[in-house]
């Protein structure tokens, strides 16, 4: 089992293995700069399906089915499905979850929900609880406009700050099964930071402390450098959010400039109607269990840290004046670690 | 680390707002003006084709004109076509009654699978509803007011 070390960050004492990823993604995410990277694209938003609810629970359980199906094995073998979505009641998850038939915990951590699934799962089976779990979240992008903001039809402009949540899941599978996977090695649990941000169309203003804060966090704990990883991957903090965070990383002299990525300014490649980029659980989530997970398979990078941040408001609480709280997990995933 | 108070030292809100990526004013007020403009001129082009040629007199007219724009913005909002005028016009196709059509139409499309009553029902006049709410209300007011200084 593994231990905490520093202030709030667990060791996993024989690290997870991570064996298969798998990312499912929409058409506007197929056509940006990663497209080939994810493994299940669809061209339609409702997917075939009636509503768009019934889209997400799709793509949600067409991730958890196709990683399964990857690692070579059968939904009865699977312990725990850890994972949830943006929907009200995270019926993304949940319905899906009814027909895969895993036993299922349910999550809720806005968009930092993958790197919250990814921590439990791996918990779960480095304390011997579990021999596989599946960690997966989704978001779409109609069902999040109608929840949060405004009927897809309605003609009014987007603020420049805002960003585009994307249609998208994504699924891992950890075991305790041994071999030359990434890894999960260490994980660092986010606190809930709120500096009074109330603009519901500017996330990553929101988001981007809480990102800071974990990770510096995080590297204290763990007693690595900055430059330690290859890669810094945050969720969802798009253009904006990701410039606050350089600067809130250098008022702490730290400098993540040369190592941190944005899966939120990357899926999009910088496409000026998707404003400040990308948004959502399946953001992050599909561009980890899509390019990255490749990336690390193949060796190109070794250390990542996958640091998720969601934005815990609501539109009734953004209605009523509160700021927005906001949460970054952060899981280390290492390739070829202490072996 | 204590990321509230580095963030106080440098008063992030403040800085937020001001390195905030803004929208560019005078582009979009001139586009409002073009979009808007253009929508009114149908306007009016409506109500002399009702006047002058159908012969609907003055009071026809002004329905006749109402009637075809809202006809019209719903029907592009139907296709799928309004609310990406609406990107690029701004205000300038939301201010027109043809906006009110997309406000009402945008979530009746939406809300249809949650049923009739509860999903188009209840929903049609979620954005639409303040407008007319306030528009009514202050109406009344203006007309109690406009009675009173008659009355004096």
């Amino acid at each position: 089992m593994g231990s905490q070390i520093g202030k709030r960050t667990i060791k996993f004492k024989n690290p997870p293995n991570i064996t298969a990823a798998y990312s499912v993604a929409g058409r506007k995410e197929k056509e940006g700069p990663f497209g080939q990277s994810f493994d299940l694209t669809f061209d339609d938003e409702h997917w075939g399906e009636k509503t768009y609810e019934q889209a997400e629970r799709k793509i949600y359980l067409k991730a958890v089915e196709s990683v399964i199906e990857r690692a070579n094995l059968k939904p009865d073998d699977i312990s725990f499905l850890f994972g949830g979505d943006l929907l009200n009641q995270i019926i993304a998850s949940g319905f899906a979850a009814r027909e895969v038939g895993i036993p299922f915990f349910g999550l809720y951590g806005a968009c930092s929900t993958m790197a919250e699934s990814a921590i439990l799962g791996s918990m779960a089976v480095d304390g011997g609880f579990a021999r596989y779990v599946v960690c997966a979240t989704s978001s779409h992008f109609a069902t999040a406009e109608r929840q949060f903001r405004n009927p897809l039809e309605l003609g009014t402009p987007k603020t420049p700050s805002a960003q585009n949540t994307v249609s998208a899941s994504g699924a891992v599978l950890l075991t305790s099964d041994r071999g030359r996977y990434p890894a999960a090695t260490h994980a660092t649990a986010g606190r809930v930071i709120d500096l009074g941000a109330t603009d519901v169309n500017n996330m990553g203003a929101a988001m981007a402390p809480a990102a800071v804060e974990t990770i510096i966090c995080h590297l204290e704990d763990t007693g690595r450098g900055d430059n330690y990883y290859d890669v810094i991957l945050t969720g969802d903090l798009g253009t904006f959010g990701t410039s606050l965070f350089h600067k809130l990383a250098d008022d702490s002299q730290h400098d993540f400039s040369a190592v941190h990525q944005d899966c939120g300014s990357l899926i999009y490649g910088g496409d000026e109607k998707m404003n400040c980029g990308g948004s959502g659980c399946g953001c992050g989530a599909s561009m980890l269990c899509g390019h990255f997970y490749k990336e690390l398979v193949q060796e190109r990078i070794k250390r990542l840290l996958f640091v998720a941040t969601g934005a815990l408001h609501s539109p009734t609480s953004a209605l009523q004046g509160e700021s927005i709280p906001c949460i970054a997990h952060a899981i280390s995933i290492e390739m070829g670690y202490g072996g | 680390m204590d990321i509230k108070k580095s963030v106080d030292d440098t008063n992030y809100l403040q800085y937020v707002k001001n390195a905030a990526p803004k929208s560019p004013l005078l582009k979009e007020c001139v586009m409002a003006f073009i979009a808007g403009g253009l929508i009114c001129v149908l306007g009016e082009a409506l109500d002399d084709l009702g006047k002058c040629i159908l012969g609907f007199g003055e009071e026809g007219a002004d329905s006749f004109r109402t009637t075809v724009l809202i006809f019209l913005g719903a029907i592009f909002t139907g296709f799928g076509v309004y609310d990406l005028l609406g990107r690029v016009a701004g205000a300038g196709s939301i201010v027109p009654i043809t906006g009110f059509a997309n406000s009402v139409v945008a979530p009746a499309l939406e809300f249809k699978w949650e049923g009739y009553v509860l999903g188009v029902g209840a929903k049609l006049f979620t954005i639409a509803g303040p407008v007319l709410v306030y528009g009514i209300s202050s109406s009344v007011i203006a007309g109690v007011i406009y009675y009173i200084i008659k009355v004096l």
